[in-house]
């Protein structure tokens, strides 16, 4: 699939912004007034920052109001009506701690869950897709909801929580890079199943349709070279688990030193979750790639 | 609406015949013309006269080579060309549809034809990427998705002459590969074809159960050893010839820059 900037900087983004929500609403860390603000600041930046860089690739953002509707058949549509939900109740609950001083449980339970269930649903638009084995497998909302909930403990200062849930993080990663590698082979797509002409022998693609590119070859196959993919898998690795537990685990004095080091595994973890991010979408292959004879 | 109907009147569809095609692209270029200038967007070009051109196609025609295993009766057995045209299936169980956020896909109750509404989707692609086929493309210049309508302007339209009321890629293929009609109904013309010909699904193990149907090619005659059967007549007498022609023969073969 074709990696574009947009989806990534969304996915990434309202992931570790939902995912702070998540913990803010449990009142984790329970705050008020202005600390409680800026915690709030950086969860709304982030979840609705994504939101809106999600609204770059359509082609008429103007109707986006439309695709509230369809939440009965539509992961998508669940996603943005999940989304405004643990908006509006979490933005009641902020203000409820920033301004009143008073934090309303239930009302942060809801907001959470809400929250929660806005990062399941963007999980399951891409698991839905049969057409894109490497997705379509029980790992891929492992894999959202294990890194919204260790980049939310991470951004929400909940130390042992975090390191835990990254350890986590880390080993659905590893184990969904191992069975994502399988998973063309064993959906059992093949070119002789798109065809339906593998009785006679083996097929190939002999000619395109066009002499040049089209839509679908644009969006959907994009080759990435496997040292490339290695190299990526160590960095995102490294930069979005090794580091911020190392970090967390290291025993720093000061309280500067240790607010700091804070930053920095923050910071550390979002490149390191960008650059998963792209792996997932650059090596997504999709079944219509056969019968270009690309994948 | 983006729920599916549990069942459809009519499931019309088309029948493509991949012993019959030959590979001319007559049919794309009709559905691009006749969808351009009717129903919905046009069909647009980016940089048509240019060094990259691409633009929007609802059909599209592939060719793809089939090398049989070699066996005890042909050990070295020619490879078959076989051209693929393929456009949307009209899927029962579209999963185009239900992925769709704002109602704008939808797959009708009366003739199975499945249809975008434009004037509601947002371009998200989202549909193009459920689709194992290819068969949606979102056009560049309009932000809207463009698939096969099964010719829904021309099928129902009284304008046109009835032997028009059908596809423009049925009514335009030179070769007669490809058919139209009701899969729904057992009796059609389309559905007796594809019983008597074994037509087939294509990627049956997604499940999205295509109306339209694929007739497999014909196997093909063999290759004899003596195809020409002049050729034995038609044998030199002599292998050598004697006597002046020989001579002249052999001579002219040493003249310097000669053929052999
Ligand atoms: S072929 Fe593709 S676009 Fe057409 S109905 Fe099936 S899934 Fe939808
Ligand atoms: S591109 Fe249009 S038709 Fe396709 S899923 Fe999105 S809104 Fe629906």
């Amino acid at each position: 699939m074709h990696p574009a900037p947009s989806v990534i900087v969304f996915t990434t983004l309202s992931g570790l912004g939902f995912g702070l929500l998540i913990f803010l609403g449990l009142g984790l860390p329970d705050v008020t007034g202005m600390v409680a603000f800026v915690f709030f600041a950086i969860a709304y930046a982030l979840a609705v920052g994504g939101l809106l860089a999600s609204t770059f690739h359509l082609g008429h953002p103007e109707r986006a109001l439309k695709a509230f509707s369809q939440w009965k058949t539509s992961w998508l549509s669940r996603e943005g009506c999940c989304a405004v939900g643990a908006l509006v109740a979490m933005g009641l609950y902020g203000f409820g701690t920033v301004f009143l001083g008073t934090a309303w449980p239930l009302v942060g339970l809801i907001g959470a869950l809400l929250s929660l269930a806005t990062v399941f649903t963007t999980s399951m638009i891409y698991t839905q897709l049969k057409t894109i084995p490497r997705w379509n497998m029980p790992l891929t909302p492992a894999l959202f909801l294990s890194f919204s909930l260790a980049g939310g403990a991470l951004l929400a200062g909940q130390e042992t929580v975090a390191t835990v849930l990254l350890i986590i993080a880390g080993g659905v990663q590893l184990a969904y890079w191992v069975k994502g590698d399988q998973a063309f082979a064993a959906s059992g797509t093949t070119l002789a199943t798109a065809t339906g002409l593998g009785n006679g022998g083996t097929v190939r693609a002999f000619e395109p349709p066009h002499t040049g590119t089209n839509y679908l070859l644009r969006e959907f196959v994009h080759v990435v070279g496997r040292k490339h993919s290695q190299k990526l898998q160590v960095i995102g690795f490294a930069l979005g688990f090794a580091l911020p537990v190392l970090l967390l685990v290291l025993p720093f004095n000061g309280l500067m030193l240790k607010h700091i080091m804070a930053a920095v595994a923050v910071l550390s973890h979002l490149a390191g979750v960008a650059c998963t991010r792209w792996l997932f979408f650059a090596e997504a292959e999709h079944v219509v790639g056969l019968y270009y004879g690309k994948r | 609406m983006t729920e599916l109907p549990n069942s459809t009147d009519r499931k019309m569809g088309l029948v493509i015949d991949l012993d019959t095609c030959v590979g001319c692209h007559a049919c794309v270029i009709s559905c691009k013309g006749w969808n351009t200038e009717n129903y919905g967007a046009p069909l647009s070009d980016q940089d048509p006269y240019g060094s990259d051109p691409s633009g929007t196609f609802l059909n599209r025609v592939h060719s793809f080579e089939v090398q049989p295993q070699a066996c005890g009766t042909q050990p070295a057995p020619a490879a078959q060309l076989t051209h693929f045209p393929k456009s949307c299936l009209h899927c029962e169980d579209a999963p185009c549809v239900t992925v769709c956020p704002t109602g704008a896909s939808y797959k009708r109750v009366e003739d199975g034809i499945v249809l975008v509404n434009e004037s509601d989707c947002i371009g998200c692609g989202l549909c193009a990427w459920s689709c194992p086929y290819g068969a949606r493309e979102l056009d560049l210049a309009a932000g809207v998705m463009k698939k096969c309508t099964l010719c829904v302007d021309r099928i129902y339209n009284e304008n046109l002459e009835e032997i028009d009321r059908v596809p423009t890629c049925v009514r335009t293929c030179p070769a007669g590969a490809r058919h139209f009609g009701d899969l729904g109904d057992a009796d059609s013309d389309v559905s007796k074809l594809v019983a008597e010909r074994g037509g087939f699904d294509l990627m049956p193990e997604m499940g999205t159960k295509p109306v339209n149907k694929y007739l497999p090619p014909r196997p093909k005659d063999q290759i004899e050893d003596q195809i020409d059967i002049l050729a034995p007549l038609l044998a030199p007498v002599t292998g050598d010839a004697g006597g002046f022609m020989g001579w002249l023969d052999r001579a002219l073969d040493k003249i310097p820059g000669g053929a052999n």
